[in-house]
């Protein structure tokens, strides 16, 4: 169940548009920022409220890749690969970031604290290599840096 | 050149109205309102803006399309999606100066009679959205926004869509299914957007650094935009530079400047005293350029000439060190990922071009691989609804042009010649 500031601000969302169909992705993460991932229940409260059949909504949340359709951790460590990024060796952080928390890309830690994911470009390719965790970008990344974000991450 | 659209980035709380205003913003706007919005399109068509995102269309013409019934509701999007790989020049604006795109989106509300505006951010720019709302409230408490703006009948709202990850949403018709809470997949043209676009209404689409060059051109005037760089794509452009090179970073420069003065003068040549080897100059989708195209002017018309375009201007340089071959297999791997499955061509092509090349990368090439590859570009090109799979094809045919002993020797040796 979404909480009543979520489905607040959901309605907020459905002010700015002329049709309730539009603050479907604005919807879509603030639940998601709520509950972590998206899962069957909270599609079906986000259409009703949308005023939208679930299968249109599902197709929406499945379309694109921010909305999580499985739990991940705490931390979503989300490492560019695109061309700029790799140019300058990003593979090597994503390994890096592999070999330090016993994980392999796609995978969560045990403790469920991290996701490690590879992403496509972020927007950020003159401070390559770069990654997301979370809602926040880290630029030009190397090992010591890498190590010093980690352990920023309680 | 003095800096234009880059020249409030370093001065501390940039993105506060207040310094804004204080650095001489929001003088465009009381001046636009003072116009009729024929003279005003009419200025935007004299200053020879075309469009920054990338396709590089008369952003004055684009705006003269749009009906000037009163009765028929019209809006402006700002395409922010800033997707493709190497651009990151839209990010500093939202960031750092959101008023002068701000200044802007309601100049261009204004002159197309639109009373909405949604800027499509990438869902990935938090930050940056954050920042625009901030911004679009300091602007409505100011009255640069809303009803009755600056004691004028005119009224204007803007609203921020946070995107999702998905490239395809830079394409201008699958921005507006995504604003209309859709998947982002392309619709079909014609209709254009100028006639039925967000809502069925009539939209324009500008990308933010067009947007951001508005505000200047009423200031400074038309001809002073127009005397900047060639004739035919005048202005100032910002030029973003990732890679191999010894400063990395976003440039403003006149239009034509040369691409061997954009890597070796102001990014600094290239790193760890290697060699230049190639360079993609606006953006994946355009086609690498190398060492005998490195005099090439950075305008839409000098790129078009060399078979390549200016695109979004984000250059980047590979040094002597680079394979090839991998840079190919990762940009299809991209586009093969982006696809957003709609066209056949476009979904399944990209995907067998990655598998092709993927197995050459890794050793496993067949003879006759490369012709596959050629191949393949021919059944995707011109054969989709929108330009990702054009974009695909003019990425690998690119590559396969300049460096195709690179490839060969990968399928025949098994191995990288770099």
């Amino acid at each position: 169940m979404l909480s009543t500031q979520a489905i607040e601000n959901i309605k907020k969302a459905i002010a700015k548009y002329p049709t309730k169909k539009s603050a479907s992705m604005d919807a879509l993460m603030i639940a998601q920022k709520e509950c972590g991932h998206l899962t069957e229940d909270i599609l079906l409260e986000i259409a009703h409220l949308l005023d939208m059949p679930p299968v249109q909504l599902n197709q929406v949340a499945a379309f694109y890749t921010m909305y999580n359709k499985r739990p991940v951790g705490k931390y979503h460590i989300q490492v560019c690969t695109n061309i700029s990024c790799s140019l300058l060796d990003s593979e090597h952080i994503v390994q890096f970031f592999s070999k330090r928390l016993g994980i392999k890309k796609g995978e969560t830690t045990s403790d469920k604290k991290f996701t490690l994911s590879e992403v496509e470009c972020l927007g950020s390719c003159g401070t390559a290599p770069m990654m997301q965790i979370n809602d926040d970008y880290y630029e030009n990344l190397t090992e010591a840096k890498v190590e010093e974000i980690l352990k920023t991450l309680k | 050149m003095e800096p234009n659209l880059l020249k409030n980035i370093n001065t501390p709380d940039s993105h506060r109205i207040d310094v804004y205003i204080k650095n001489g913003g929001y003088q465009a706007l009381p001046a636009a309102l003072k116009m009729q919005t024929d003279a005003l399109i009419q200025m935007v068509k004299d200053s020879g803006l075309r469009g920054r995102g990338g396709a590089g269309f008369s952003t004055g013409l684009k705006w003269s399309f749009i009906t000037k019934d009163p009765t028929i509701a019209k809006y402006l999007c700002c395409n922010a999606d800033e997707g493709e790989p190497g651009t990151f020049k839209d990010r500093i604006i939202i960031e750092k100066d959101p008023h002068q795109l701000i200044e802007g989106m309601a100049v261009a509300c204004y002159a197309i009679g639109a009373h909405a505006a949604y800027i499509y951010i990438r869902g990935e720019f938090d930050f940056g959205a954050r920042r625009l709302e901030q911004a679009i409230s300091e602007a409505h408490q100011k009255g640069y926004l809303g009803k009755n703006i600056l004691g004028t009948n005119f009224n204007c709202d803007i609203y921020v869509h946070k995107g999702a990850g998905a490239y395809i949403c830079g394409e201008e018709t699958a921005l507006i299914e995504s604003i209309e809470g859709k998947r982002g997949q392309p619709r079909i043209k014609p209709p254009f957007p100028a006639q039925v676009g967000l809502f069925a209404k009539p939209t324009v689409i500008n990308n933010v650094e067009t947007l951001a060059c508005i505000t200047h051109i009423i200031n400074k005037g038309p001809k002073w935009f127009a005397s900047i760089g060639p004739e035919k794509s005048p202005g100032p452009k910002i030029v973003g530079v990732s890679g191999h090179v010894k400063k990395p970073g976003l440039y403003e420069l006149p239009m034509e400047t040369p691409l061997r003065e954009v890597i070796f003068t102001h990014a600094g040549g290239i790193r760890d005293g290697r060699k230049f080897k190639a360079a993609i100059p606006g953006g994946v989708s355009a086609p690498m350029l190398t060492e005998k195209d490195l005099d090439t002017t950075m305008d839409f018309d000098g790129m078009a000439a060399k078979g390549t375009m200016l695109g979004s201007a984000g250059v980047i340089v590979m040094d002597d060190t680079t394979c090839i071959v991998k840079v190919a297999m990762r940009t299809m791997g991209f586009f093969r990922h982006e696809s957003c499955g709609k066209c056949t061509p476009c979904r399944e092509g990209t995907d067998w071009t990655y598998k092709v090349l993927h197995r050459i990368e890794h050793g496993q090439g067949k003879d006759g691989d490369v012709e596959l590859l050629e191949k393949l570009c021919g059944n995707i090109f011109g054969r989709t609804f929108c330009p990702l799979g054009d974009g695909a094809v003019m990425a690998l045919r690119g590559a396969l042009k300049n460096f195709k002993e690179e490839f060969l020797y990968h399928v025949k040796n098994k191995r990288c010649m770099v």
